[in-house]
């Protein structure tokens, strides 16, 4: 497949490798237009002044380049509101999930007591099921509970998912047993083994438990439109769905600004952890 | 942290060497009791937002079930109403076309993985751009895409500078009952090729190299490399993304609630989304029981199909 070139093709000059090279360049710029093409498209059109947005046939470019779509959105939506309601979720969403995956995670792996097996044929078996009721019993559940319209009945369902238990356990089974021997020697008990030995040592998991928890929580959109009634609580997922009701052509550089403002964390925190990312997505092969 | 009292451990405490070996049983006792501290709260949680609803799922649809009343037993009525509901079935067909397309089609990301595999200078960039969509939200996707499928829309705009359509007659990607069901499943596929791609490339990176040099030693191309070496060993993979998809393609919602609701006229009503309208919408929790538990069982079908499929015959290169 991907052979190193060898010496002799890198010293002169070969046509038929050239062609080759060049028809798999423009193919990945192909494919890269496509992928980022439409939201190129968007943030255009978010930078356009008011009658250029809607002019027909399209102008590719915003020229004159003009931020007011941005300064309308930012004044006319609460948006401050509902970044700080994402921010909140998607925190809480995260923390939940390196906690409890990190607890759970390490009894699974490291620690004999009975019922683990139980346990872990139970969480094993929710993956062959279908869940299509989720969202009915749950809402019947947050009403029970009385956490129907707080951020505390989004996050709770989404606090830990079987993927990440997996990927915790199985990093926790990497580490050498003659680590935790060495620990108790010293006189760790369990909580400071745990806490202090072993999970610095699954650190790279837990990044990747970070950033998938991260963009599942930030775009989170079903169940926060289910759970929440008052608009201050919205996160920006609801807000910018609920402003797109009817016809876009009013005023669609408003939407287009919001929409780019809500992609923007997401899209940094992943270009920071975009190896943890892959690894996480790649591990699902072998979880 | 309790421990029993037989083991004088405390945190950073250097333990005690005349006390160090507690009984076995002792120590049993504790590991038992630590282990489930570091469980609990996840089975607990699990327990009530996870496995509940997978037990309640069948027989919740014989209850009437509102928010005000008790529930009351009401037998097969949720389901006579089911066979009988011609927006449950429209809502089930276009489910499962759905099914019939967007799941065969991942199988594209494979050449996806292939190009990237091939480590050219510069793929790190491309590879980041393919993931964009996959880390943005599904609603900032689907409000970039009603935009693309407007009327004066940019799609439009190209198809009539082409030629391809006269540029009053635009396409109605989405207020066009015949084609709106295709634009969303356009989206959804776009905006899922580089989770599979990814997935892929993890299968590609996990082939031997000798196998490629074998093949190469024998006189194959690279076109029969790939088609006779690489793609059979990514069977595991190919049944892997196609559980995946499989199983989204029939839970689709956003995409759908945020481009059209369902709309124009139904076309793009999904099961799921019909699950929502008489659950939330209408309030019929028992009704949405029982539409939820028939897409559950179509979940469950289709899941084992493609297992089968997988197994023999269909994607079988050998």
């Amino acid at each position: 497949m991907a052979a190193p070139p060898s010496p002799q093709y890198a010293r002169r000059f070969n046509p038929r490798r050239f062609a080759v090279m060049l028809l798999l360049y423009a193919l990945l710029v192909v494919f890269a237009v496509v992928a980022v093409g439409p939201f190129l498209w968007l943030l255009s059109t978010s930078l356009k002044s008011g009658q250029d947005i809607l002019s027909y046939p399209p102008k590719l470019l915003p020229n004159p380049l003009s931020f007011e779509s941005y300064v309308d959105v930012w004044r006319a939506q609460n948006m401050p509101r509902f970044l700080l309601n994402t921010t909140l979720i998607t925190f809480w969403g995260v923390l939940a999930n390196l906690a409890l995956s990190a607890t759970a995670g390490y009894a699974l792996a490291r620690i004999r007591f009975p019922g683990r097996d139980i346990v872990f044929f139970l969480i094993v078996s929710t993956l062959v099921l279908p869940n299509t009721l989720n969202i009915v019993v749950n809402f019947i559940t947050l009403v029970e509970l009385n956490l129907v319209n707080t951020f505390t009945g989004v996050v709770l369902p989404n606090a830990i998912t079987v993927f990440n238990v997996f990927l915790l356990r199985q990093a926790f089974l990497t580490i050498p047993r003659e680590l935790e021997d060495a620990a108790r020697m010293d006189g760790a008990n369990e909580f400071v083994l745990w806490w202090r030995v072993m999970l610095p040592l699954v650190k790279p998991a837990l990044l990747t438990v970070t950033i998938l928890e991260f963009v599942a929580m930030w775009n989170l959109y079903q169940w926060p439109l289910i759970v929440l009634n008052d608009t201050d609580k919205f996160p920006l997922s609801v807000a910018i769905a609920r402003l797109t009701v009817g016809e876009l052509s009013l005023d669609f550089g408003n939407i287009a600004a919001a929409t780019v403002i809500s992609m923007i964390p997401v899209i940094l925190i992943f270009l920071v952890l975009q190896r943890y990312f892959i690894e996480g997505l790649a591990g699902s092969v072998k979880g | 942290m309790a421990l029993p009292p037989s083991q004088p451990v405390a945190e950073g405490r250097p333990v005690q060497r005349d006390h160090a070996a507690p009984s076995r049983k002792a120590q049993r006792r504790q590991h038992a009791l630590v282990g489930w501290l570091f469980v609990l709260p996840t089975v607990l949680i699990f327990s009530v937002f996870t496995i509940f609803p997978i037990l309640l799922s069948v027989p919740l649809a014989f209850f009437n079930i509102s928010l005000q009343l008790e529930p009351t037993f009401v037998g097969l009525t949720h389901f006579k109403r089911l066979a009988n509901d011609a927006n449950f079935w429209n809502a089930m067909k276009n489910s499962l076309l759905y099914l019939a397309v967007v799941p065969p089609l991942q199988v594209l990301s494979i050449t996806l993985a292939v190009l990237l595999n091939r480590k050219l200078p510069g793929t790190g960039v491309f590879r980041t751009m393919y993931y964009i969509p996959v880390v943005t939200s599904m609603v900032a996707v689907a409000i970039t895409w009603k935009w693309l499928y407007q009327d004066r829309g940019l799609l439009n705009g190209f198809l009539a500078s082409v030629g391809a359509i006269h540029p009053l007659e635009p396409v109605g990607f989405l207020s066009d009952p015949r084609v709106a069901l295709w634009a969303v499943m356009a989206v959804t596929m776009w905006k899922g090729l580089g989770y599979y791609m990814v997935i892929y490339l993890a299968g590609l990176q996990s082939v031997p190299a000798e196998l490629g040099e074998a093949a190469e030693i024998d006189g194959a191309n690279t076109f029969q490399k790939l088609w006779f070496v690489t793609i059979p060993l990514l069977k595991p993979y190919v049944l892997l993304c196609s559980l995946l998809s499989t199983i989204a393609a029939l839970r689709v919602f956003d995409e759908v609630w945020v481009m059209t609701r369902g709309g124009p006229i139904d076309s793009t009503m999904v099961a799921n989304a019909y699950l929502y309208k008489t659950g939330f919408e209408q309030l019929d929790f028992g009704y949405a029981a029982a539409v939820g538990l028939a897409l559950g069982v179509v979940v469950l079908v289709a899941s084992v199909g493609v297992f089968i499929f997988n197994r023999r015959g269909g994607l079988n290169y050998y």
